[in-house]
Parts: structure tokens; C-alpha cells; sequence
């Protein structure tokens, strides 16, 4: 138990501010606290995300410039852009399971497919906009299944997140800047009655 | 017992039995079963329609059941043509409004076998118009499909359900001032690539090397007919395709196979078998096509469907075939020359007889493959039938990691619809909005393109001028 523990809060403390506070999560041996599960995903996927953002494409096409980054990545023989690595992982993940679901969402999408669409979604990516640092979280009920529902900020954490959507010929926003709330991620866990 | 009684004994005895024998028929197989399809089923199927049990996999199965199957045959192609509508995007809970809407989780809800009256192009069973159900909005941010009907998004050349990949928008303004032809019109992977073969062995090159038994050995043709080919060059011997896997002259002679048929073709092009499987050609012979099943006390016993013949085309097929010859490999690579260029054209052309089969000859295409025959043009300038229908491709290999070029036997792979030719064909020579247009030329296809195409798809010039008007902004 507390072996897991330590685990759990290096998990948190690599997710850096992502994880409200970086508390020790709710493990017991009746289970895991739905906040915490999602919690902990968001934490594996911030970090690989991360590494994939810093390890490859920003080495590789930012600063060593031996192949492109684009959002055509076949056509392009470039490497997909960390946003689309990110929703192949969450098509991989709704290919495997229907355990929990996570999507990456927006309220200025340049896909307008990827705009928020629940009451839920729409509520938590307004709540993590305007409240900075701090996530959301809610229950909703979806196709006759509960869910619980958790919204974390994704921030633009380097010049070229804000310069890439700022320029898109498909975006309603233009004046993304480091640091902003770009949009969220989205996670679900369907709740046992 | 009185008449009466007699004459119901015997409707009883009439009505069991004739229910038995139709009974049958559905769950094992035998003659009855053609009269019990319930509807004419789809192009893509007909072949097959007679191997109940292939998407019946069980008697009372329901939707689910079905559904298994499409997957089983379509989702390796579905993921190659990078599938714009794939389950697993309609899988998250976000979209549950949607699939009220339309169950797009599952194939069935779009294609639904044997109901001829409601099938319209891609077997699709839904109401053209079914694009409203998610996107009655594009014209919001697309003023330019404002006014058009749904019933065309799919049907005017411009989108497709599930392969987008020559027509997304950022493709069309990538190409869209590309020449009707390039200077120097080539098939890439037939003029810069090779398909290479593992030699199993040193070349053959004298008949007293060919280790068939006495009992097939002899005849002179044969032998010169194997010795000029690139199988004998590669080392492959009589017993390669007549008793694979046998390495003593009596193994060789106990197993030995005068027909060898596909299997014997996949111990080393597996590839091209498989691909041959999947498409009209081969698919009655896939893995589980029967058209009869084990039954009771042995009355039934397992029978898998036979090859493909003419008679039983829906396309117009030459009539001077002799009736129930059957389509194996050898139908078009003829038994010990299996020459390649023969396979290209003219095995084709010795068994379909449509207007766009018989157009081909003298078209500018065929000139170009007679000059490239003739070696007067460079390598990989002809086109012929198989350029286009059988065309080199990237595959992935049986390990899933690797990838090999291999020549697609599977000639519908790139073409319902026929957009997914773009990419794997038509651009090698043309640019994209004059292959869009002849693609869309449905006079132009039955003239097997001998000519210019009279239509002219828009979506080209609305991109252009989409980026126009935002660039004014």
C-alpha cells in the first residue's frame, strides 16, 4: 500500500500542475475514487505527451530541423502533431475498452467536430478557462449510462502550440499566446450504480 | 380410415417433408438454399450469397452476430483507406445524441443485405440524404455547400463516407494547379521499383534438373515453358507447386497435386493470394465460404463453395467461354509460362466484355503499353488493365511491422468507389482535379478515357476560393 502510494504521488508531482495539489490519491481495497482514476490518467497522458512534444518533435523538427512536423504527417512524411498523437491514443484506447473514454476539446476548434457538445463539456472547458490551475468535475448521463466526467485545461506551453492554431486557415481564434488555455481534455469513466 | 383422414395424412406427410427439405436447405445447404434467399443481394456479395454461414455465422444469430463478419473481410481495407467515419471515433459517450440518430458503431446500419429496393450505390441501404444527420450545419462555415442537397455529398464526386484520402480539402488545394498530365508520366513503383523474391535456390536451367515424377515428366513444352521462366531462374522446382513442402523423390511422387490450385501459389506469394481472396476473383474460395455445412446423420457434409465462372457474373462476360470452366490463378497465369504481360491485358480481356473492357484497345492508354511492350517507351509508361486494376502497393506483411510491395489482386480494392483510384493510380500520370473530373465521366469510364471528360467536379474551385475569401479578411 504504501509502495503504491509513493507511486501515485510521483505520478502526480510529474503531472506537474495539472493534478489539483498533487494529493495523495484514494486507494483502498474497495476501490479507486473516480476523481482519482481520472486523475491518474491525465496524468500518464500529460506525460506523454510531454515527452513526445519535447523528445521528438521539438527536438527532431523544432531545433535539429532533420524532418517536419504536419498535421498531413503521411503525405507530408512529417510526424503527426502532438495534438493528433494525443486523439490517436484516445481512438486507440475507445478501440480497446470501454472503460473510460477521453477526448481533446476546444471552445475556439478548428475541427468543429471537436467542440464541446454535453452540457457537461461545454460547462467544464468554460470552467477551466476561466479559472486557471484548476480542473472540473461532473456526473452526466449519456445514451441511458452515468458518467463521471473530469475536465482538465491544456495550455498552450510553447510558442509554436499558440503560432500553429493562431495561423490555421480553419480557426476561430487568432490571438493565442503562451500560457493561454487553448482548450481541454476530456475524461470519462462510466459509473457502477 | 376414411378419406378424409387419408387426405390429411397425406398434406401432413407433404408439409413436414417439404418444410424439412426447405429447412434444410437454409441450415445446411443442398439445392433448396437459392430459392430461400430472402432478396437479390448486393454486387459486392453475390458471389458468395450461397455461403449462407459466412456472415450467418450462426442459424439464429441476430445484428451482432452479422456485424462480426464485416469486420472480419472489410476492416484491414477500411484502415488502409484511412478511414474518415472508423467505429471507434462514434465509440466515445459524447456522441451518444448521435448514434440515436444513426448507429454508426455498426456497418449494418448503413449496408443491410438483400433488400435490392432500398440499395443505392456503395450498398448503402440508407437514404442518400443520411450526411443531415451530423452535418445539417457545414453550411455555416462552408457558405458554398449552403444550398446543396444532402443526397449529393456522396454521390457528385466529392466526399465519401469512409476514403477521403484524395479528396480532404487540404489535398485538393495541394494539387489544385497541378497539369491534366506531368511532363514525365510515370507508374512510380512500377518505373523506380521491383518486386523481389527470395530465390529458394540455384537457377534451373536444364530439364534434367526437373525432379517431377516419371508419370508427369516428359513433355518437352512443359519443360520449356518452366525453363523460361523466372520461377525455374529462382530455383523453384516441379514439386514447388505440385508437392510444396516435399523433399524426397517418393514424398514428392505420394503427394504430388496435377492441379495445383491457390494454396499452392501462397506458400510463396502469400500476398498476392491473400489480396486474390478478398477480391471477386478469389473470394468464393476464402476461408469459411461453404455452401454446405455438417449436418444430421451425415446427410450433409461439409462442402466449400467451388471457384468462380462466368456464367455467374453480373458483368457482361464473353459468351465464347466454354461454361463452367473455373477462375483459379492459372486463368490468367497460364500453367508453366506465367507470363506477367499476358496476365495484364489480355487474361483480362479473354473473359470481360463490358463497354469499358472493350474500349480499352486502340485507347491512348493501350498505346502507351504497346509502346512500353515494344520498348519504345520507358518503364513503367504503359497502362494497362492491371495498372489500374491490380496495381503495385505498400503492404503490410503477415507480422503486422514490415512492409511489402506487393501487386493487389485485389481488384476492387481501389475501386467502389472509384475515387480511391486517385491516389493509388490515376496521379502517378494525371493531376488530381482532371482525374476527379474523368472519374466522374461516367461516358468517359465506358470509353475507357479515350478522350477528355465532359463533367467537371467544383470542389477544387470552392477551395480555391474559400482560401481567397479568408485571405481578403
Amino acid at each position: 500500500m504504501m509502495k503504491l502510494t509513493k507511486t501515485l504521488m510521483v505520478s502526480a508531482l510529474a503531472a506537474g500542475t495539472v493534478l489539483a495539489g498533487g494529493a495523495v490519491a484514494n486507494v483502498t481495497a474497495k476501490g479507486v475514487e473516480y476523481k482519482d482514476v481520472a486523475d491518474m490518467l491525465i496524468a500518464v497522458m500529460v506525460a506523454d505527451r510531454t515527452v513526445y512534444t519535447k523528445k521528438v518533435v521539438q527536438r527532431l523538427a523544432a531545433k535539429e530541423k532533420v524532418i517536419k512536423a504536419s498535421e498531413h504527417f503521411d503525405d507530408d512524411s512529417a510526424l503527426p502533431l502532438p495534438a493528433q498523437m494525443f486523439r490517436f491514443g484516445a481512438e486507440h484506447v475507445a478501440d480497446k475498452t470501454d472503460k473510460f473514454s477521453y477526448s481533446l476539446q476546444s471552445l475556439w476548434p478548428i475541427n468543429k467536430q471537436n467542440a464541446p457538445r454535453t452540457d457537461v463539456e461545454k460547462a467544464g472547458l468554460k470552467f477551466v478557462n476561466d479559472n486557471k490551475g484548476e480542473n472540473y468535475y461532473g456526473e452526466e448521463t449519456l445514451g441511458g449510462t452515468k458518467y463521471f466526467t473530469a475536465v482538465y485545461a491544456d495550455v498552450a506551453v510553447a510558442k509554436v502550440c499558440a503560432s500553429c492554431h493562431n495561423n490555421h486557415k480553419d480557426t476561430p481564434r487568432t490571438d493565442f499566446k503562451v500560457g493561454d488555455v487553448m482548450g481541454g481534455v476530456v475524461i470519462r469513466i462510466p459509473m457502477v450504480n | 380410415m376414411t378419406r378424409t383422414t387419408k387426405l390429411w395424412l397425406l398434406w401432413i406427410v407433404m408439409t413436414v417433408s417439404g418444410g424439412s427439405v426447405l429447412m434444410a436447405g437454409m441450415l445446411f445447404g443442398g439445392p433448396s438454399r437459392a430459392m430461400l434467399l430472402i432478396g437479390e443481394t448486393t454486387s459486392g456479395h453475390h458471389q458468395i450469397e450461397l455461403a449462407c454461414s459466412a456472415c450467418h455465422t450462426t442459424a439464429f444469430g441476430g445484428p451482432e452476430v452479422i456485424e462480426k463478419t464485416c469486420h472480419g473481410c472489410h476492416a484491414a481495407d477500411l484502415a488502409a483507406s484511412k478511414d474518415s467515419h472508423p467505429i471507434k471515433k462514434f465509440r466515445d459517450p459524447r456522441n451518444a445524441d448521435r448514434l440515436e440518430k444513426l448507429e454508426a458503431t455498426k456497418c449494418i446500419t448503413c449496408h443491410t443485405e438483400h433488400k435490392p429496393d432500398v440499395t443505392h450505390a456503395m450498398g448503402v441501404t440508407l437514404p442518400e440524404d443520411y450526411c443531415a444527420l451530423c452535418h445539417e450545419d457545414v453550411g455555416k462555415n462552408r457558405p458554398s455547400h449552403k444550398d446543396l442537397s444532402f443526397a449529393t455529398c456522396a454521390t457528385a464526386g466529392c466526399h465519401n463516407y469512409h476514403d477521403n484520402t484524395a479528396l480532404y480539402e487540404d489535398f485538393l488545394e495541394k494539387h489544385a494547379t497541378k497539369p491534366e498530365l506531368k511532363e514525365k508520366p510515370l507508374v512510380k513503383l512500377v518505373a523506380r521499383q521491383e518486386i523481389e523474391f527470395e530465390p529458394v535456390g540455384e537457377p534451373l536451367t536444364t530439364a534434367a534438373q526437373a525432379d517431377a515424377p516419371a508419370a508427369h515428366s516428359g513433355d518437352e513444352k512443359v519443360m520449356s515453358q518452366w525453363l523460361a521462366t523466372s520461377h525455374a531462374e529462382a530455383g523453384v522446382n516441379c514439386s514447388g507447386c505440385h508437392a510444396p513442402e516435399q523433399k524426397t523423390a517418393e514424398d514428392i511422387k505420394a503427394n504430388w497435386v496435377t492441379k495445383p490450385d491457390h494454396t499452392s501459389c501462397a506458400s510463396c506469394h502469400a500476398q498476392e493470394t491473400a489480396t486474390w481472396l478478398k477480391g471477386k476473383h478469389g473470394m468464393r474460395l476464402a476461408e469459411g465460404m461453404r455452401s454446405q455445412t455438417a449436418g444430421p446423420f451425415g446427410i450433409f457434409r461439409e462442402k466449400a463453395l467451388p471457384p468462380m465462372r462466368t456464367e455467374l457474373a453480373r458483368l457482361p462476360m464473353q459468351s465464347k467461354i466454354e461454361p463452367h470452366t473455373e477462375l483459379t490463378c492459372n486463368s490468367c497465369h497460364s500453367a508453366h509460362t506465367f507470363d506477367t504481360a499476358e496476365a495484364k491485358v489480355t487474361s483480362c480481356m479473354s473473359c470481360h466484355d463490358d463497354d469499358h473492357t472493350k474500349a480499352y484497345e486502340g485507347s491512348k492508354h493501350h498505346k502507351l503499353f504497346q509502346a512500353e511492350a515494344a520498348g519504345t517507351a520507358p518503364k513503367g509508361s504503359g497502362v494497362s488493365c492491371a495498372t489500374c486494376h491490380m496495381p503495385r502497393t505498400w503492404m503490410e506483411d503477415e507480422t503486422g511491422y514490415d512492409e511489402v510491395l506487393v501487386t493487389n489482386h485485389n481488384q476492387n480494392a481501389n475501386l467502389r468507389p472509384n475515387e480511391k483510384m486517385i491516389r493509388s493510380v490515376c496521379m502517378d500520370c494525371h493531376g488530381l482535379g482532371f482525374a476527379i473530373d474523368a472519374l466522374a465521366d461516367k461516358e468517359l469510364v465506358k470509353k475507357n478515357f479515350d478522350g477528355r471528360p465532359s463533367a467537371h467536379i467544383e470542389s477544387i474551385d470552392w477551395v480555391m476560393k474559400r482560401l481567397k475569401d479568408r485571405g481578403a479578411k
